[in-house]
């Protein structure tokens, strides 16, 4: 019964993808998002009630990290499917059998990369979300979009090829100790103390720009304002949430993997490392950033080096960077779903073009408004406690510029987004602004209602069940001394 | 085994070379065919014949020698690229770059610790320099069916170390990392035809307006 979940979760988004291929109504096809990201969405909360799970030779597995991703993806996924019916009624002259496939495809990839303990599947996994991507980023059709694709498509590629030859360093590095050659995750860490050191560190480089440039770690951002910002709302926030948080699923294998091999603190400081340089590039850029869309993509930088950050640190900042993963997955949400909706009302997504949201669409503009009030770690929403949780463990560790450089960046950061987002929802409108036919709608407004209502339960009250599902993720990431 | 394998990687590297050097797209395309097709002999030269090596040399060969080569002379056709190549900076300086990158690449792998069987083998180096060979394409070539290529060589740098671990990619793994790839390839192609209907050229330059 139990191996069957595991089953499932694979066989039920790809019956989606197989089914969406083959109806042909453009009408009813969008419903299949719904459908399939509800009984995703049961699968795995029956998958996190069953505990630790392994199917196929040890090549698949649940542990407490894919619980967690996994919840993280499903709940999202699940919010953006509706968001989504709504959104494809404007489109109903397009087509969308690409688009909707190409979702579902999504969807199985992320739950593959999440359940996988080989690295070579997990690497077919993460290689697969870019392909089934690239064609949602491209969905509107012009230059911009075009050329968003080109570069996401690219340099995904490249960075993700990269990845592959750190796997193989790190599978050599096993091979030059005599050892028997596994991919296999648990044979991996079982014999990681024996791996010949050049190899696993120069591995360790390659996984990390690899992975790194899939979160979208600074410099390795480059792709990340662009398909953000030319990518349907609904794709944005998947990628900005989902997908980044598949791609450090890949990072912290590579952390557990340098730890069970007592390199601990190399990868931790390489982490810092990033995690502070993202910071800081996302400082810089937030800040008279003229494009809403583009700004929420440097926002998703900032982020992932939060999360770094915490993750190097150890202890309680790991905990707390495991928190973060699920509150910026759905603060991302919000920020996109509502910020799509203001988009779509004034036909442009540049600052001196949309003025006064508030007035014309009044539910997306208070939803993109409290989503940064949320994003940027303000009381009462879940950010708060994780960033402040982060930050305890900075300090508690002793690492004082660490956190006095992370505290000035948030305030940057703050006051950069503070001076977009306030200029979009308040103010008079524009005259002739976009599309005057548009109204919001259950569909669009709903759903980003929802993660804004999950953030702000998270940030006032977590009950002991699901924070034990945060606290065994970061259980795993412990150095064993 | 070793000598026919050295040799084979040593005539790769002299394509590599021929691809920095060669102005025209239509060879290039041409190479990177015979090199693939060179490539998917490693498997049963590396490792002699079983069911594992047979087949992921039949595969490697038919999607790096025939299929990818056919869908870039197609997008070459039906897109209607120049015949010309330029590059960001002249064929000598990427030669001499080419060069200095399978050099070190020779220098570097020299200083690894290798298992005593591979101590004689060119896989090492050679799978460096084609990755380094690749890179430098990608960075220095302005048309995007120019990038694809560098990419390809890439990842038949990737290929060519996969080699010596065979055994740690089981097979069902392998043929999803070859399925990727041409699903890849595809993708891009197709992206190249609407750049070209946007663009009315496939000229990376002119991708620009995405910027701060």
């Amino acid at each position: 019964m139990e191996n069957n979940l595991i089953t499932l979760l694979l066989i039920i988004p790809f019956g989606g993808v197989l089914l969406a291929l083959s109806l042909p109504s453009n009408r009813f096809r969008p419903w299949l998002l719904p459908i399939f990201g509800i009984l995703h969405l049961a699968l795995t909360f029956l998958i996190i009630q069953a505990g630790p799970l392994s199917a196929a030779n040890g090549w698949l597995g649940v542990d407490a990290l894919s619980r967690l991703i996994l919840l993280i993806i499903s709940l999202l996924f699940c919010g953006c499917s509706f968001y989504a019916l709504g959104y494809l009624r404007y489109r109903l002259s397009w087509g969308n059998r690409v688009f909707v496939s190409c979702l579902l495809l999504f969807l199985f990839a992320m739950s593959l990369a999440t359940i996988s303990r080989h690295l070579g599947v997990l690497w077919v996994a993460v290689e697969t979300t870019t392909l089934a991507s690239a064609p949602l980023i491209y969905f509107n059709r012009n230059r911009l979009s075009i050329e968003a694709t080109w570069k996401y498509l690219l340099l995904s590629s490249v960075g993700i090829a990269l990845a592959m030859l750190g796997i193989l360093f790190i599978a050599y590095a096993g091979l030059t100790e005599g050892g028997h050659v596994s991919l296999q995750f648990d044979d991996i860490l079982q014999s990681a103390a024996t791996f010949s050191r050049p190899w696993l560190k120069a591995g360790f480089v390659f996984l990390l720009v690899g992975f790194g440039t899939k979160v979208g770690f600074a410099p390795l951002h480059t792709w990340k304002p662009d398909a953000y910002g030319e990518a349907p709302g609904v794709v944005g926030a998947l990628l900005a949430g989902g997908l980044t948080s598949v791609a450090f699923l890949g990072l912290l294998r590579t952390l557990q993997i340098m730890d069970a091999a007592s390199e601990a603190v190399l990868a931790r400081e390489a982490f810092l490392a990033m995690g502070l340089v993202s910071m800081a590039f996302a400082a810089v850029f937030v800040v008279r950033q003229p494009d809403f869309k583009r700004m929420l993509a440097y926002s998703s930088v900032e982020h992932m080096g939060i999360i770094a950050i915490g993750i190097s640190m150890g202890g309680i900042a790991t905990y707390g960077a495991m928190l973060h993963l699920m509150n910026n997955a759905m603060t991302k949400g919000v920020l996109f779903l509502s910020a799509a909706n203001i988009h779509r009302r004034f036909g442009s997504k540049r600052m001196d073009e949309v003025r006064g949201a508030i007035t014309l669409v009044p539910f997306s503009s208070i939803l993109f408004l409290l989503g940064f009030i949320a994003i940027t770690g303000s009381p009462p929403f879940a950010p708060f406690v994780s960033e402040f949780t982060i930050l305890q463990g900075v300090f508690s560790g002793g690492h004082y510029v660490t956190g006095g450089l992370f505290l000035f960046f948030l305030a940057v950061i703050f006051i950069g987004m503070g001076t977009t987002v306030l200029s979009v929802v308040f103010g008079t409108p524009s005259e002739n602004a976009g599309d005057k036919d548009y109204r919001e709608t259950f569909a669009t407004t709903g759903m980003p209602l929802l993660m804004l209502v999950i953030i702000f339960v998270l940030g006032v009250y977590l009950p002991d069940s699901v924070r034990q599902i945060f606290v065994d993720a970061a259980a795993l990431l412990e150095v064993r001394a | 085994m070793n000598n026919t394998a050295n040799l084979l990687l040593l005539l790769v590297v002299m394509l590599n070379f021929f691809i920095l050097g060669s102005s025209r797209l239509g060879s290039n395309i041409r190479t990177i065919a015979i090199q693939g097709g060179m490539l998917s002999l490693l498997p049963v030269l590396a490792h002699g014949f079983s069911n594992h090596t047979v087949f992921l040399a039949v595969a490697a060969f038919l999607l790096k020698g025939i299929a990818i080569p056919y869908l870039l002379f197609r997008a070459v056709r039906q897109v209607h690229i120049g015949r010309e190549i330029q590059p960001l900076f002249g064929y000598v300086p990427t030669l001499i770059l080419g060069t200095l990158a399978t050099a070190a690449s020779f220098i570097f792998s020299d200083r690894l610790p290798l298992v005593a069987e591979h101590n004689l083998s060119l896989f090492v180096p050679v799978g460096l320099a084609t990755l380094a060979t690749g890179f430098l394409l990608l960075i220095t070539r302005r048309k995007a069916i120019n990038q694809v290529i560098g990419y390809l060589i890439f990842e038949n740098g990737i290929f060519i170390f996969g080699m010596l671990l065979t055994e740690a990619m089981p097979l069902m793994v392998e043929s999803g990392v070859l399925l990727d790839l041409l699903v890849a390839v595809f993708i891009m192609v197709i992206v190249m035809h609407q750049i070209k209907r946007e663009f009315s050229t496939i000229n990376i330059d002119q991708l620009t307006s995405l910027k701060e």
